[in-house]
């Protein structure tokens, strides 16, 4: 039987988790912890009145190496991480930081106007900034006086 | 090269040492050490920290690094949150000699870049004896 009939079911599952991270939040009284497993880059997703901010925390990578699209509410962000290699008489003690391909698909929790996207990058934080349509943005209702 | 797909890592909570005076959290940085025959480098991923926001300190081989970021804007609200953001703080001790005079460190695109020279060895120093 289709529980999900017009819905994305991960987008479901998404909210869900959000619904439910929102809960624990309260309970606990601090921040929520940050989802395990996903994909590459993780991301966060923030909003104010009017527009919807999405950031990646990509360090190390040059900005063309970076490639971003939008289509039909969703955001593809795509790119290389090089670490380049050192001389060969190098030996070494740690290695931690890892390079390879990425390819993160977010589905987009609100509207934006495809029109009006602005990315930035700086000190290796990928942010970008998706403006809402007008019609959307919410508007201050005034209330009169009798 | 080899095609590699990246994974995404949850970041390490750094100990806590102490209680300290600005509230946050403070995470511990991916590294790489390696050495050459000259020098000693190390680079950290500290991504949302610049430049101005680093501090550095070798002290009795103890090799501290701290990297300050700004806490997110307080106008916006958090939809999804995959990655927490925070300072990042981290400890070697070096058992290399190092001439601390010529250390230098950069850093680009979040990206701390240490190079650390070697001391040179006590070369043997001849007394000269002056004749009166």
């Amino acid at each position: 039987m289709p529980i999900f009939l017009d819905r994305d079911p991960f987008q479901e599952l998404d909210r869900l988790q959000r619904q439910m991270d929102h809960l624990f939040q309260n309970i606990a009284g601090r921040e929520r912890q940050p989802r395990r497993g996903g994909v590459y880059p993780l991301v966060n997703i923030s909003e104010d009145a009017d527009h919807l901010y999405v950031q990646a925390e990509l360090p190390g990578v040059k900005p063309e190496d970076l490639d971003i699209t939008l289509k039909d509410q969703h955001l593809v962000l795509r790119g290389e991480r090089k670490i380049p290699a050192e001389e060969n008489n190098v030996n070494y003690h740690r290695r931690e930081r890892e390079s390879g391909f990425f390819r993160q698909v977010l589905r987009l929790p609100a509207q934006v106007n495809p029109n009006k996207v602005e990315a930035a990058y700086q000190d290796g934080v990928l942010t970008i900034a998706l403006a809402r349509p007008e019609e959307v943005k919410p508007r201050q209702i005034e209330v009169k006086g009798a | 090269m080899t095609e590699q797909e990246l994974k995404p890592k949850a970041k390490e909570e750094a100990p806590a040492k102490g209680e300290r005076v600005r509230p946050g959290r403070v995470f511990i940085p991916a590294v790489d050490i390696f050495e050459t025959p000259q020098a000693l480098v190390l680079v950290a991923d500290m991504p949302g920290v610049s430049g101005d926001q680093v501090t550095l300190d070798l002290k009795d081989n103890l090799l501290t690094i701290h990297g300050q970021v700004a806490p997110p804007s307080e106008r916006e609200t958090m939809l999804v949150q995959e990655y927490a953001i925070g300072d990042y703080y981290r400890e070697f001790q070096v058992g290399e000699l190092i001439d601390k005079d010529k250390i230098e460190a950069s850093v680009k695109d979040g990206v701390l870049k240490l190079t650390l020279p070697k001391a040179e060895r006590a070369k043997p120093r001849r007394i000269e004896v002056k004749s009166g």
